[in-house]
């Protein structure tokens, strides 16, 4: 009997739109963008520090307005989307065997949202907004 | 025990006649406690016996009756009927070629699985005189859960990298090389880490998850895969950053 | 098939993974308050410019600004292969050489300060 096994192609540009939880994936991914960004702009704050007080004052002028505002709305929500799903994972990661059982992963996950609000806190009160 | 009629939208290809795959529409009287497995017997039994596919223990251990169950890998002897609603769509399992109707090649995964030496090699030569190797629960329960892989091939469906780059080891080669990393009667690490810690084993995943939701035995497979990086990571740091080390 | 070198990049982007996941959320949030027009106290230039001065405020800015680079450049290579861009090796050396340069930029700034 002759094989003549059939390929199904799957898209490479558009292969996640085939599942939610692929949209999820992808939703995860391009929170790279507003993290790169965002280092762009601290990197742009330092340059702008380095190069004098009016240098500085103008560069605080320059973002504050609507739009800056809205940029970094989105900022902070995808950066908030990494944390979470980065957090989420990490017992897979970094699981820890005690004695004959595992940690439960909720407790590892747990541990880095306290982590995560105790430093949140900390830069609040040092920052003056709190 | 009710019976009722369950539509089946079931994918279709019979190489000889075939060039592409269809999908044929079955209407087939299922007891309510059936899973979709069920419902193909019966379509084979009494309906249409040409229909191909693989079964064997109806229990979700065989692990050969994986198949995409209205888009998502499922055992189908696993997949109970009043879990859907409506038409129920079954196709053979993604991302590998399809042999006949629902029956799929698996060479690939197959040489995969032969590639990462999914068994002990003992650190060095013992004789039966010594005796069994001994190991602690607590040595069991480090890998327990990565052994339960029944190669059901439901994460290879499930994960978008393995279509993208066919050439990807894949979730359960790798987890099951990990598997036996992980045994403390074990001395074959290096031989499987030369496999998997390429660029086309553990380093083309991208930590999608897909595969641990899809399987059937809580494997996790994306667990090991990530743990996989960081003993590869530690180890490249380990040779290449420490004098004396390099192998 | 060799032992791949990606651990280099992959544990600077892991790094930079965790650190943006603990920081990037509050420190964006600093800002939006700028953009609003209510720039907390830290980012005024006295005290910010006195944070940049000491060494272990030097290392923090460079910390977070490298790694934040380094993590979402390993992040846009694998997210332009998914979204179907394949030519993976130019695109390795661009957005690494991009985070690279960001990193000795941000060295150099700090230097000055
Ligand atoms: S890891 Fe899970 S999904 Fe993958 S082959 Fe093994 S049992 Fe099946």
């Amino acid at each position: 009997m002759s094989r003549r096994p059939f390929v199904r192609l799957v898209s490479g540009t558009r292969w996640y739109f085939g599942h939610p939880r692929y949209l999820r994936y992808m939703s995860r991914e391009v929170t790279c963008i507003f993290i790169g960004a965002f280092a762009l702009l601290l990197l742009r704050a330092v340059e702008r520090l380095s190069a004098g007080q009016a240098a500085y004052a103008s560069f605080l002028a320059a973002i504050a307005g609507p739009w800056s505002a809205l940029g970094l709305s989105l900022v902070v929500i995808f950066a908030l989307h990494n944390a979470v799903s980065w957090f989420n994972v990490t017992p897979k990661a970094l699981p820890v065997q005690i004695g004959e059982g595992f940690l439960p992963g909720g407790f590892i996950v747990a541990a880095h949202y306290a982590a995560w609000i105790l430093v949140s806190l900390a830069v609040l009160l040092f920052a003056g907004v709190l | 025990m009710n019976e009722r009629m369950v539509q089946l939208e079931v994918l279709r290809y019979d190489p000889q006649v075939d060039d592409e795959p269809h999908f044929q529409h079955y209407e087939v009287p299922c007891k309510e406690e059936w899973v979709v497995l069920d419902a193909l017997n019966a379509i084979k039994e009494s309906i249409d016996p040409t229909l191909n596919y693989r079964w064997s223990c109806h229990m979700a251990v065989c692990g050969s009756c994986g198949m995409m169950i209205n888009g998502e890998p499922r055992l189908s002897c696993h997949a109970f009927l009043r879990g859907f609603a409506g038409v129920i769509r079954v196709e053979p399992l993604a991302h590998f070629p399809i042999e006949r109707d629902l029956v799929t090649v698996a060479d690939d995964f197959i040489d995969k699985l032969k590639r990462v030496k999914p068994y002990l090699i003992p650190g060095e030569p013992r004789p039966i005189g010594a005796g069994e190797y001994l190991q602690t629960p607590a040595q069991l329960m480090k890998y327990r859960h990565f052994s339960m892989c029944i190669n059901c091939m439901l994460c290879y469906a499930a994960c978008p990298q393995y279509a993208l780059q066919p050439l990807f080891l894949g979730p359960a080669a790798i987890t099951l090389a990990h598997r036996y990393n992980l045994d403390s009667r074990d001395g074959g690490r290096e031989q499987r880490q030369q496999v998997i810690a390429t660029d086309e084993g553990v380093w083309e995943c991208s930590f999608v998850g897909a595969c641990s939701e899809v399987c059937p035995k809580a494997v996790d497979p994306a667990a090991a895969l990530q743990q996989v990086k960081v003993a590869s990571t530690l180890d490249w740091f380990r040779e290449h950053l420490l004098p004396g080390s390099a192998t | 098939m060799a032992k791949s070198n990606k651990p280099v990049v992959w544990s600077l982007f892991a790094a930079g993974g965790t650190l943006a996941a603990l920081l990037a959320p509050v420190l964006a949030l600093l800002f939006l308050l700028a953009a609003l027009g209510r720039a907390p106290e830290l980012l005024g230039y006295a005290r910010l410019h006195a944070f940049a001065a000491n060494p272990l405020g030097k290392l923090f800015l460079l910390t977070v600004i490298a790694l934040f680079l380094w993590h979402a450049a390993h992040r846009l290579r694998v997210a332009l292969h998914d979204f179907g861009l394949r030519r993976d090796r130019l695109v390795a050396v661009v957005v690494y050489l991009a985070a690279g340069t960001g990193t000795a930029l941000s060295l150099l700034y700090l230097a000055r300060i």
